[in-house]
């Protein structure tokens, strides 16, 4: 039912938008006026409903609900999490991203099995995954709160460094590096103006708005989606999910966007 | 143990320290290739090779793109030297099939299907044809590249070179080698070299 709804009202603001690019003529403008627009009609909230029952549900062999679940704040703590990840977990012993720690608790507190936590992280226009719905959901539980990623912990300052170094890393046939899209200042690829992430500037205005909900392709993309994308785009071979490397280079994002307000989840092209 | 003796000692445990801190801090090139080996995976054509680095990429990475190694010339001349001219002499093709390839953004990703005829991603970072509103400006405008430059056969050797390996003349160049990566054949460089050099492409209108 509330997918329908969601349909409805995704088609709706589709239109709306649509047409209004028709009839617009100055091309940044243009874009402007479709973020603006697309942020105000987002369906994003939908998402965060589907997450908050998820959340609640007791599942996996072991029936219970996420509401114990630790992201670093305490056990069911939400409130600001978010903004604080990744981060060390003693429990653990890794620095964790919000996706790779979901899978944590979905393994020790609802007896899931890796595999089967994992088994489909990226959903469809027809049917998200739940780890979208969740990661929309605890998201928005950090709306409104300043990002504050400590790297304190030698781990925490380790991952972020590696991150850095990762993001400057240029390879494969095409010798990219993230920097190669991602660190030219006021310059675009094709018409979008591609955030620089090694700045704080950069990172603040675009790390606070993942996850983020996609309008050309009606879906709720996480943080783990864009790298993956990304590294497909770089031209290299594929991230494993929630990988060291993957939170790393999220560590290293999250810390340059430190003091930002969160505002997400977002909502993009 | 005398008490200077205890100091001396954990004075060098803390040097060690900071050394094994400042190891952490700054991961070389071959940490990041490790943990590259270790957290990706084999997809499609994109296959594991890809994440280790050749002597430019490494040259590149640890001097963020400004090398000032006494080996750029001499590296340069290697790159310069995978450079293969067409056998026949002639580097320019067919202009209508070149803005095909620089339009096309497909290729070589672990979603191309592999031996797919693949793009030259030409309008990610160029303006090239007036008429195309769609264009990068991560590399500079080429736009009336013929009109400016004309058509002689240095001119079309230069550019032909230039889309074959770009890092030939200015290493740490963002822009792909696309003949030495394989990306583009020759027959697509040669139609690559007549969408901005012939009088009748639209580059030049």
């Amino acid at each position: 039912m509330r997918q329908v709804a969601c349909r409805a009202l995704l088609a709706g603001a589709a239109l709306s938008i649509a047409a209004s690019l028709a009839y617009a003529d100055d091309t940044k403008q243009e874009i402007q006026k479709y973020q603006r627009m697309t942020a105000e009609s987002s369906p994003v909230e939908l998402w965060e409903l589907e997450g908050a029952d998820l959340w609640k549900q007791k599942r996996g062999p072991n029936s219970v609900s996420l509401e114990r679940c630790d992201l670093g704040m305490g056990p069911g703590v939400l409130k600001g999490a978010y903004a604080h990840l990744p981060r060390y977990f003693k429990d653990t012993g890794r620095v964790q991203d919000l996706e790779s720690r979901l899978v944590t608790c979905m393994t020790t507190l609802q007896g899931f099995s890796e595999q089967e936590a994992t088994k489909r992280v990226f959903g469809n226009a027809d049917k998200p995954s739940d780890m979208e719905y969740l990661a929309a959901y605890v998201a928005g539980r950090s709306r409104g709160v300043k990002m504050q990623v400590s790297t304190k912990d030698p781990k925490e300052k380790a991952a972020y460094e590696m991150g850095k170094a990762l993001f400057f890393y240029r390879a494969g046939p095409w010798d990219f590096s993230c920097a190669s899209c991602h660190g030219h200042e006021g310059k675009r690829i094709r018409m979008q103006e591609l955030p620089v992430l090694s700045s704080p500037k950069g990172a603040r205005g675009t790390y606070t708005t993942w996850p983020g909900y996609r309008v050309s392709v009606s879906q709720l993309k996480t943080m783990q989606w864009r790298l993956n994308d990304c590294f497909r785009q770089q031209r290299f071979p594929e991230p494993k999910y929630a990988s060291d490397a993957t939170i790393a280079l999220t560590m290293y994002m999250a810390v340059n966007a430190n003091g930002a307000t969160y505002r997400g989840p977002g909502t993009k092209r | 143990m005398t008490k200077t003796s205890i100091y001396l000692c954990l004075g060098a445990l803390a040097a060690g320290l900071a050394a094994a801190q400042t190891a952490q801090a700054d991961p070389t090139p071959m940490e990041v290739r490790a943990l590259l080996h270790k957290d990706f995976h084999a997809q499609g054509q994109a296959t594991m090779s890809r994440v280790d680095q050749d002597d430019l990429q490494w040259l590149c990475t640890v001097s963020h793109n400004k090398p000032s190694h006494n080996r750029v010339k001499q590296m340069e001349a290697e790159q310069h030297a995978t450079i293969v001219y067409p056998a026949d002499g002639k580097y320019m093709g067919d202009w209508k099939k070149g803005q095909k390839i620089a339009e096309s953004g497909k290729g070589m990703t672990w979603k191309d299907k592999p031996g797919a005829e693949n793009g030259g991603s030409c309008y990610n970072c160029h303006q090239l044809s007036p008429k195309e509103a769609s264009y990068g400006t991560v590399g500079p405008s080429l736009t009336a590249m013929g009109k400016k430059r004309g058509d002689g056969i240095e001119v079309q050797k230069y550019i032909y070179g230039k889309i074959y390996n770009s890092k030939a003349s200015n290493l740490c160049s963002e822009m792909p080698r696309f003949g030495t990566s394989h990306t583009l054949t020759e027959e697509q460089i040669k139609d690559l070299t007549a969408y901005l050099l012939d009088p009748a492409s639209p580059v030049n209108q």
